[in-house]
């Protein structure tokens, strides 16, 4: 295997940070041009939001279980059982019930467009596109960043119900709550703060969710062999990404509130 | 909307390199390439593995930009045009890629189409023409299977399809017969004739294949027989076919088969024997 001289590392980085902004941006702009691919972006919004919804129901439905069995055993100890619903409705809307769908979405979905545009690059149909006079972003990316951040917004909101459920499911079957108790303790922790926080940060994800998959997609090169690398590479940097964006948007609606 | 550059010859002249570099990585892959295409020709681009072939089709169409030197196609200069202006020039050009580059999540019918579909066309307009366009290739039986289930020479004439669908005023041609078997090649060849002989559309065919280049320059397309026929050198028949070499980056020949038989340099000798 070749090395690469740490000047040439630093150059492909700071190309592909500019790659990358550039795609983003022009993801954008073209929501304002015409034409729109409002078909492929209904398309798209079936396939990733309708598609992923049986593993965000079942990723927030256990994080709900989960959240309600571990904080019961500590809640137990200080005579608080009550506060399970506070605790998981706390957790759930603010951040895991955002967190956890976008690292669903992004291994299901990031992947996904990686693959598909990366195969289209390699067996030039991306060039036959453009040589055919139709704007590969408009077409392809626009849509498909449209699509996810939309469909972000309500799988966040579906995974936060089912989690919510899932905690009321241990807390009624196994702790012995009161299932009224439980509903109030968790609607009335939540503050305009905490539901606004959730509610923005699905839309943040969803766009690095798009925006990572589709670069990865349109610069792969390689063949097969490409592909594969683009995919592995879309999954893990649209995953690291969100986290740490996820520590920077937690930071700033702290400072904000 | 871009404008049309008047100082260029657009009557005669469909293409026009003048000193044409690029190179990928350092390496140069064209070095001061000039020639023209004139209108209702075909030059035959010839040369070995490598040698810049397809990258001239690419630049010719903008989907690369050259370092050095001025390309106009149709009388615009597509080293100057922006992307978004490039969408418009390349309606009025077809391409046929080399592996056939067909959407393969989309049937032969929404591939021949594609070009209308985006032009928001009416569908008995669009399924008219789409009907026509695999007509003209012999394929309409196929019009609802996918790419998948196509052998190599389908999908190069389904290639054909589309890039011919709008009637566009040049086409492209990269190596349209590579990987085909002798009976399928010659029969891509002859739908190449056909576009050449009934619509008069002018052509750059990339191959290393020397044998179509000089099928092409031989023969002409009977549509009475729907077959072509040897030209047997009649002046009558304007069949206008150039060819060009391409060695190391640089163009070593231009001209007439005639010429390319006669001439003497022995690289050219030795690539044509």
């Amino acid at each position: 295997m070749e090395l690469t001289s740490p000047l040439d590392f630093v150059k492909r980085s700071v190309l592909a940070v500019q790659d990358y902004t550039h795609l983003s941006l022009r993801s954008l702009s073209n929501m304002f041009r015409k034409p729109f691919y409002m078909a492929d972006a209904i398309q798209q919004a079936d396939l990733i939001g309708v598609g992923s919804l049986p593993i965000v129901v079942l990723t927030g439905m256990f994080t709900g279980i989960v959240l309600a069995l571990n904080t019961s055993k500590t809640l137990e100890q200080f005579g608080s059982l009550s506060l399970t619903g506070r605790l998981v409705s706390f957790s759930m809307v603010r951040e895991l019930g955002p967190v956890l769908t976008s690292l669903m979405v992004a291994g299901r979905n990031s992947s996904g467009m990686a693959s598909e545009l990366g195969s289209m690059k390699v067996t030039e149909q991306i060039d036959a596109m453009r040589a055919l006079g139709t704007d590969p972003f408009k077409k392809l990316v626009t849509p498909r960043v449209v699509a996810t951040v939309f469909m972000m917004f309500f799988l966040t909101i579906i995974s936060d119900l089912v989690g919510l459920v899932g905690g009321w499911i241990i807390s009624f079957s196994m702790l012995g709550l009161d299932s009224t108790q439980y509903w109030n303790s968790a609607y009335q922790v939540l503050k305009y703060n905490d539901v606004i926080t959730g509610l923005v940060k699905p839309l943040v994800f969803g766009f690095i969710i798009a925006t990572v998959g589709c670069y990865y997609g349109m610069t792969t090169k390689g063949g097969t062999q490409g592909v594969g690398r683009s995919t592995t590479q879309a999954v893990v940097v649209a995953s690291v990404l969100i986290l740490f964006v996820d520590a920077v948007l937690t930071q700033l609606f702290i400072t904000l509130s | 909307m871009f404008e049309e550059d008047k100082s260029i010859d657009t009557v005669h002249k469909a293409i026009i390199f003048e000193d044409v570099s690029i190179a990928f990585e350092d390496s140069p892959v064209l070095d001061g390439v000039s020639f023209e295409l004139r209108r209702g020709e075909t030059k035959v681009v010839l040369g070995v593995a490598g040698s810049g072939k397809s990258t001239i089709l690419k630049l010719c169409l903008g989907l690369l930009r050259p370092d050095r030197g001025r390309i106009y196609v149709l009388g615009h200069d597509v080293t100057t045009m922006s992307e978004e202006e490039l969408f418009d020039l390349r309606s009025k050009v077809g391409i046929v890629f080399q592996e056939s580059a067909l959407f393969d999540s989309l049937t032969v019918r929404d591939n021949v189409a594609f070009r209308l579909m985006e032009e928001h066309l009416p569908e008995s307009e669009v399924e008219k023409r789409v009907r026509e366009s695999l007509s003209f290739v012999e394929l309409e039986e196929a019009i609802d299977k996918f790419p998948a289930e196509l052998s190599g020479g389908m999908r190069r004439r389904v290639g054909i399809a589309r890039a011919i669908i709008t009637q566009p005023e040049v086409l492209l041609y990269d190596s349209p017969t590579g990987g085909l078997d002798p009976i399928t090649s010659t029969t891509i060849i002859e739908l190449i004739m056909k576009q050449r002989d009934v619509f008069k559309t002018s052509a750059l065919m990339v191959t290393h294949r020397l044998q179509d280049g000089f099928t092409l320059a031989g023969h002409y397309y009977d549509p009475a027989s729907k077959h072509m026929k040897p030209s047997d050198g009649k002046p009558s028949l304007d069949i206008r076919t150039s060819f060009m070499i391409l060695r190391e980056g640089k163009a070593v020949f231009e001209g007439s088969a005639h010429e390319l038989g006669q001439v003497q340099d022995p690289y050219i000798k030795e690539y044509i024997s």
